[in-house]
């Protein structure tokens, strides 16, 4: 599949910033955060604006924008839909959730309640998300039982990293957000190891035999009904060298997980504001590393109909 | 709506008969020229004389070789919509854009309400929709939706575009929900098949293998031939026979 | 006969039963409004000529389908004729006569008024006319108005015409009418409906196209068997029940071996041989005589046959006689074999048995056995017989029409290689020995044929003589030395050395020499080459390289050495900017034309027909159809037929001439609707409403037969009168196949120095080899040529079917399906050569070497390479970007096939063509493929200058959207 930025960066951002949402939105009720304005407005803030700014490019992957609206009506049938139905009613409990942290002070009653909901909606949608990925039968590597999973863990993952970072960077960071910080790094990583794993081994039983309905033997392309590339090439046939995947799997491991969770654990011995600078840095080189996971995600998932083409 | 309708009793569709296409690419163009000026024109061609030519068709030829054991085939294979009974195209639409026909199984698109996040070509396996950069909204097959209705053609010329055109009839055209039509019979006769069965689309369309190394091959009972063997060899026979 | 209307109407091609629109909501709009108008006329997106039925929409070309009514296509298109919009709207079109300012070759011209453009062109032929009218070249491409432009070129006295049939597939024309009066080609066809076991060489696309899409159709309908027989496993092949992957240029050994299976088995049809052709007919044995191997004849010049029963010499047209097919015998003191003797001696030599020719053909012997086992199954197991009574010739009633149902049919794999004539000849000699030609299930004649074999009239052009018309046609056929073209010393007397010792049968003449021989004045210089429709400086040229070479080359003076070219086409080619002076022609619906019975018309096997063009838009730009420019240069030049007594122009246009020219009296362009009140058909009075007579009918004529006229029309009485009253044939004479060809055998005797007309004694040798009465095989010149290990690999050539004889890289959706060709390998070849799929290759042949990529393929006999044909083109032309993938990635093989013979040992070099016909040999090309380096891959060479383009050419455009137009209008309505 073609790795478009404008979804690449879709998914990781509002993936970050539904993580970070319902991190605070647990943590907050939970007395593990203060009730302070900065936090809260950087915190709620940054999450509201990952997802903002991941729904907006989203909608450039969009050939007509200004009907994006549209898009909320077939909740009952599209996974698509129903991610931005629940998107925006996120925003709902998110926004009481932010007002009441942010300009009340407050985190307990209805703001509490509001962060549970912005929680719950931020882990529904991303839910949606992943099962906007997982329920597409032509790609074998998201028809999976990883993907789901993968969308939570990442989220969970990148929204933790976040917190982590926030608290530290305003000092406040404790050791439960930033070891289950590295915890989850690590289940991310693991999860990915795994979910490569599952991709390298896939027995697919669709082939250019079914594709076509020629059964036994090879059914090998002769010749394209066109030249040069045409819309299904460019959107569905991308391809990637299997030398350059290897090296980008092992830059994601490096970015997104492996250079995290060393700077997390030195996190654990240095004081603020060295404490600070490395959970921020572990959270930029984290995402920039989930930015190529996503990229990967993408071109390394091969749809049903290259193999017309013989890809 | 891009809830599926409950199963109704019409499916129309075309059956493709891989035995019998020379892949002349006259469906290709026939279709192309209906279309680009019917239900979803146009059908944008961008750098039409350029290194770069792309343009929209519903229905596109390739060419395969087929090589078994028995030997080997070059296949040509014509791909447009199946319109499928379970097609995900549909369900995956956000818009309502995308939809199945209660009354005839036909899957269109409602240009209006697409919003072109190609969601539905990710959707369809079979790479039967094509997206319309220039007017941003995705299109594809509509099976000739304002032909086979269309009371300003003549009665015969109610039929897709491609099956129109076809020059060596490997396609065929109608109501693959009654057993009882000709395209249901011709799909029993000749051992027609799903493409991509185990994803479960259900496609409509059928496509009629290659006869060659199969039994409904055509052959000849023919027995080795025997040198005339009496007197005079040949000459001798012709004079025998010419006498007789 | 024709069933229900159009081809595709089995009952799962037809309409549902309810066609109303269902309720279903949604707002689509099922029943469009699709045309204002629709105007029913002749389709030239190839040579098939199938009716179309042109929708205009608010003045525009909504779309084209296929005429059900039509009896070419019955209502089928094909690919190019669905994208016939796109070449009509072609930002290629030409727009203006255009007069050449730079050098020749730059394309940089200036715009002219047609009145200019015609006086340029009047002053420089009226002077050739008066001094040497011979040095006008009159050569026209893909050209179905020959019967005009011949007729042209007669009055005006050069005997230099021909269009491009000596490059197309003269072989298949000429090896037909030589041995059975008629030709595979498209006049003749497989009897689809009845046929049970189909034969096919060497055909692509091909003529015809649509019929034969439509035949293959019935036959997979019923189960029928197809043979193919074709290097390569493509369109028609690919559903073949049995592929046969032969070596090129090997098909003659081929179907010499199953001839031989054949005879040597008993398995030939006698009765059919004794009744149709020449097997009975006495040769004379004798050697040294000057009349050795040519036919016995009687006091009154009657062929002579030996009567078995009366043991006596007979006529051999004698219907009663018992004539003998062996043995030989002495009448009147000459000793003589039936034709049929010569043939059993010739082809039961073990030399064309199966195990011998197995190898060089690349097929199995067995596989040889087991065709041949098949041929003789259907030929004789399973007879038909049409219960329908008929008369033959002779006055015998035959109560059934009694069928062998195999079928054939062959063309340009066949056709293009030097031995094509004779392997031509042995295809119908096989089909002839089954008794299958002209019978239900076997090959088809289609109407004006069958004619004698060879037809009638004689190529003219022995006396050219200022203002004089020639005495006939340019082109006919030669049944001897003394029909020749030639002057005493044996030098051709025409600019392409047709009916030259060089081809003495190119019945087509050879467009494919005359750039070269123009150049060389060889024999003698020219002063004018005016072509159409024809890209010479291109795809239709062997030799590319140097072909554009001498086209723009000068002499000492600094004069090009053919000192004017007049060009028409409607489109800028690569043949435009070699022209001084070019006359754009109009696209194929803005025009009249007739596909007419005195030319290539459109009938088929059960009846003649004919069609017409009408214009059915307006040209938009200053252009004028080519037949009404040579018509109105023909009246300014005063040319005989085309001025009144008082030197006024006869006709107004095109249109004018189709109605009221004569060409003998009572018989015109067209054969319908004939006679004052259209009443007659072939032979009638100018009809004035003749033209809308066509319209009314949708753009053609056809008569269908009676029932006893549809079969064996070389011999049925009732078929034979129709044929005379239509003018097709002088007498109502029966058709004799000429199994045993003495046309030939006369060249023989002449390089045997006997004769009035002998060829020079360098020739004599060749003539005697190759001018064989009966149809024998040799190894293709190139081949014999070169060295094999060198050149170790056949190269073909092939249009893909979605271009096939039409100009389609122009076009924007054909050109989407193909704009790169591949140089298509045997993965067993490939792998030899260490080379991989997508690898760039250099493809040298001893003629120079071009660059490509390949795509490894299973489907091809493991000795050739092949590629699409004419995809690579010339940056600048037409109308394609300088990015185009034609003219980067896209090659032509046409710049590495030779356009004359490696010489001979006396240094001769002769044209690349059939020895016979002239046929161009396009698929004699030996080549090797050697990987290029790395640096350089990705891109093709040779490259050739930009071509600058032509005044007020606009950019084409970056997008199209045609079709928007209509969907706006259809909402603007609602």
């Amino acid at each position: 599949m073609h790795p478009a930025f404008s979804v690449v960066f879709f998914t990781t951002a509002t993936g970050a910033g539904y993580g970070l949402l319902a991190m605070l939105g647990v943590l907050g009720p939970l007395g593990l955060i203060a009730p302070d304005f900065w936090p809260g407005f950087v915190g709620i803030g940054l999450a509201l604006g990952l997802i903002a700014a991941g729904l907006l490019s989203s909608t450039r992957h969009l050939g007509r924008p200004e009907r994006a609206w549209r898009a909320f009506s077939q909740w009952r049938s599209s996974w698509l839909s129903r991610e931005g139905v629940l998107s925006v009613i996120t925003f709902i409990p998110a926004g009481l959730f932010g007002l009441g942290w942010v300009f009340l002070g407050r985190l307990d009653g209805w703001v509490a309640a509001a962060g549970v909901l912005a929680t719950f909606g931020a882990f529904v949608t991303v839910c949606m998300t992943g099962m906007i990925y997982a329920s597409l039968k032509p790609i074998a590597q998201w028809h999976s039982p990883y993907t789901l999973p993968g969308y939570l863990i990442f989220s969970a993952m990148s929204g933790c990293v976040l917190v982590n970072a926030l608290l530290q960077g305003f000092a406040v960071g404790s050791t439960v957000p930033l070891a289950a910080s590295v915890l989850l790094t690590l289940l991310g990583w693991g999860w990915k190891l795994a979910t490569w794993r599952h991709n390298d081994q896939l027995e697919i039983a669709t082939n250019a035999n079914t594709a076509t309905g020629l059964s036994g033997g090879t059914v090998r392309s002769l010749e394209w009904p066109h030249t040069e590339e045409n819309y299904l090439l460019k959107e569905m046939g991308f391809r990637i060298a299997r030398k350059h995947s290897a090296k980008l799997r092992r830059i994601t491991q490096a970015l997104a997980f492996a250079l995290p969770i060393l700077l997390l654990t030195a996190t654990f011995a240095l004081p603020w504001p060295f404490a600070a600078v490395s959970s921020g840095l572990a959270a930029i080189v984290q995402f920039t590393g989930m930015l190529v996971e996503r990229w990967l995600f993408f071109a390394e998932a091969k749809h049903t109909v290259t193999l017309y083409y013989g890809r | 709506m891009t809830c599926l309708p409950s199963p109704g009793g019409k499916k129309l569709g075309l059956v493709v008969d891989l035995d019998t296409c020379v892949g002349c690419q006259a469906c290709v163009t026939a279709c192309k020229e209906w279309n680009t000026g019917g239900h979803m024109a146009p059908l944008t061609d961008i750098d039409p004389y350029g290194g770069h030519v792309d343009g929209v068709w519903f229905n596109r030829v390739h060419s395969y070789e087929h090589i078994t054991e028995m030997g080997g085939r070059t296949v040509n294979f014509p791909r447009s919509c199946l319109h499928c009974e379970t097609p995900a195209c549909v369900t995956v639409c956000p818009t309502g854009a995308s939809y199945k026909r209660a009354s005839d199984g036909i899957v269109l698109i409602d240009e209006d309400k697409c919003i072109g996040c190609k969601l539905c070509s990710w959707a369809c396996p079979y790479g039967a929709r094509e997206f319309d950069t220039d007017v941003g909204v995705m299109k594809k097959c509509t099976l000739c939706v304002d032909r086979i209705y269309n009371d300003n053609l003549a009665e015969g010329d109610r039929v897709p575009a491609c099956v129109a055109a076809c020059p060596t009839s490997a396609r065929h055209f109608g109501d693959l929900g009654d057993p009882q039509s000709a395209v249901s019979q011709l799909v029993a006769d000749r051992g027609g098949v799903d493409l991509m069965p185990e994803l479960g689309y259900r496609p409509t369309n059928k496509y009629l293998p290659p006869r060659a190394h199969t039994q409904r091959a055509a052959s000849v009972p023919a027995k080795a031939l025997e040198p005339v063997r009496a007197e005079g060899a040949f000459l001798g026979w012709v004079d025998r026979m010419l006498s007789s | 006969m024709q069933g229900p209307r159009g081809a595709n109407s089995a009952p799962s091609q037809r309409q549902l039963a309810d066609t109303r629109a269902p309720d279903e909501g949604d707002g689509v709009d099922t029943s469009p409004d699709v045309s204002d108008s629709i105007a029913k006329t002749t389709c030239y997106m190839c040579a098939c000529r199938c009716g179309i039925d042109v929708h205009i929409k608010d003045g525009k070309i909504r779309y084209i389908n296929g005429n059900k009514d039509h009896p070419v296509n019955r209502g089928v298109i094909c690919g190019k004729g669905s994208s016939g919009i796109m070449q009509h709207y072609s930002p290629a079109r030409l727009k203006k006569p255009l007069l050449r300012t730079g050098p020749r070759g730059s394309g940089e011209f200036r715009e002219i008024e047609w009145e200019e453009a015609f006086s340029i062109a009047t002053e420089r032929l009226s002077h050739i006319r008066r001094t040497d009218p011979k040095k006008l070249a009159f050569f026209t491409g893909r050209d179905q108005s020959q019967s005009l432009t011949g007729w042209w070129a007669s009055q005006f006295g050069t005997p230099n015409f021909a269009a491009h049939g000596g490059f197309c597939s003269v072989n298949m024309a000429a090896g037909g009418l030589y041995s059975i009066g008629g030709s595979f080609w498209e006049f003749g066809e497989p009897d689809w409906d009845n046929t049970k076991y189909f034969m096919l060489f060497g055909v692509a696309e091909d003529h015809d196209s649509n019929p034969i899409k439509i035949g293959l159709g019935k036959l997979k309908a019923r189960g029928a068997k197809v043979v193919s027989i074709n290097p390569c496993r493509t369109g028609y092949n690919a559903i073949a029940d049995d592929w046969i992957g032969i070596r090129p240029g090997t098909d003659g050994l081929f179907v010499f071996a199953l001839i031989h299976e054949l005879l040597k088995a008993g398995r030939v049809d006698l009765d059919y041989l004794l009744r149709y052709t020449n097997a009975h007919v006495l040769v004379i044995q004798d050697p040294g005589a000057a009349d050795d191997g040519l036919f016995l004849r009687d006091g009154d010049s009657a062929l002579v046959a030996w009567d078995r029963v009366a043991k006596t010499s007979v006529n051999a047209t004698d219907p009663d006689a018992k004539p003998a097919l062996t043995g030989s015998f002495t009448v009147d003191g000459r000793r003589c074999v039936p034709v049929f003797r010569l043939i059993a001696d010739r082809y039961l030599d073990e030399s064309y048995a199966p195990d011998a020719v197995a190898g060089r053909c690349g097929i199995a012997a067995d596989t040889i056995r087991r065709i041949a086992a098949e041929l003789a199954h259907v030929a004789f197991e399973e007879v038909i017989e049409l219960p329908v009574a008929w008369t033959d010739w002779a006055g015998r009633r035959h109560e059934t029409i009694k069928g062998r149902p195999v079928s054939m049919h062959a063309m340009r794999g066949i056709s293009a290689h030097s031995n094509g004539f004779h392997t031509c000849r042995a295809i119908h000699l096989l089909q002839v020995l089954l008794g299958t030609v002209d019978v239900p299930g076997g090959f088809r004649f289609k109407p004006p044929y069958p004619r004698s074999a060879p037809p009638g009239p004689k190529p003219c052009g022995k006396d050219v003589r200022p203002m004089t018309p020639l005495d006939g046609m340019p082109l006919g056929f030669v049944c001897g030395p003394d029909d020749l073209l030639v002057d005493e010393a044996g030098t051709p007397l025409r600019i392409d050395k047709a009916y030259s010792w060089d081809s003495p049968l190119a019945a087509h003449g050879l467009m494919h020499t005359v750039i070269r021989n123009a150049w060389a004045g060889d024999p003698y210089p020219i002063d004018t080459l005016l072509m159409y429709m024809s890209n010479m400086a291109w795809n239709s040229s062997m030799n590319t390289v140097e072909t554009m070479a001498m086209l723009t080359d000068r002499d000492e003076a600094g004069n090009y050495r053919i000192p004017f070219i007049i060009y028409s086409d409607a489109y800028y080619s690569e043949t435009v900017p070699f022209a001084d002076l070019v006359l754009p022609d109009t696209t194929y619906l803005e025009r009249h034309d007739c596909i007419s019975l005195l030319d290539r018309p459109i009938s088929h096997a059960d009846g003649p027909g004919d069609a017409i063009r009408h214009p059915v838009v307006e040209p938009d730009r200053d252009v004028r159809p080519f037949q009404s420019v040579m018509i109105e240069l023909g009246a300014r030049l005063g040319l005989p037929g085309f001025v009144n007594d008082d030197g006024s122009a006869k006709y107004s246009d095109y249109a004018d001439y189709i109605v009221n020219h004569e060409r003998t009296p009572g018989i015109g362009p067209l054969a319908g609707w004939r006679g004052k009140e259209g009443t007659s058909i072939g032979k009638g009075e100018p009809n004035p409403d003749q033209l809308q007579r066509y319209i009314d009918n949708g753009g053609f004529w056809h008569h269908d037969f009676t029932d006893d006229q549809r079969y064996y029309k070389m011999a049925n009485r009732s078929y034979l009168d129709f044929a005379v009253q239509l003018g097709f044939i002088p007498k109502a004479e029966p058709v004799v196949f000429q199994l045993y060809s003495e046309p030939m055998q006369r060249f023989r005797l002449a390089a045997r120095g006997h004769g009035r007309v002998v060829p020079p004694e360098g020739e004599r040798r060749r003539i005697e080899t190759y001018m064989d009465p009966l149809p024998f095989w040799y190894m293709p010149f190139e081949e014999q040529a070169v060295d094999l290990e060198k050149y170790p690999l056949h190269a073909l050539t092939q249009r893909p079917m979605h271009m096939y004889h039409s100009w389609g890289s122009q076009n924007a959706w054909l050109r989407q399906i193909t704009s790169q060709n591949r140089l298509f390998v045997h993965h067993r070849t490939a792998a030899g050569l260490g080379l991989v799929d997508d690898d760039w290759v250099w493809i040298e042949s001893i003629n120079g070497k071009v660059k490509g990529q390949i795509k490894l393929v299973d489907g091809v006999n493991e000795s050739t390479v092949w590629t699409w044909n004419a995809i690579g083109k010339r940056r600048g032309s037409w109308g394609l970007k300088d990015n185009a993938a034609e003219s980067n990635r896209g090659f032509l093989l046409n710049h590495i096939i030779g356009d004359q013979t490696s010489a001979d040992a006396s240094g001769r070099r002769y044209s690349n063509s059939d020895p016979v016909t002239g046929q161009a040999a396009w698929f004699d090309l030996r080549v090797r493929i050697v990987k290029c380096a790395d640096e350089e891959a990705g891109f093709t060479e040779p490259q050739f200058e930009r071509f600058r383009q032509p005044p007020h050419f606009e950019p084409s455009p970056d997008k199209l959207t045609f079709g928007a137009e209509f969907r706006r209008a259809r909402e603007a309505a609602e």
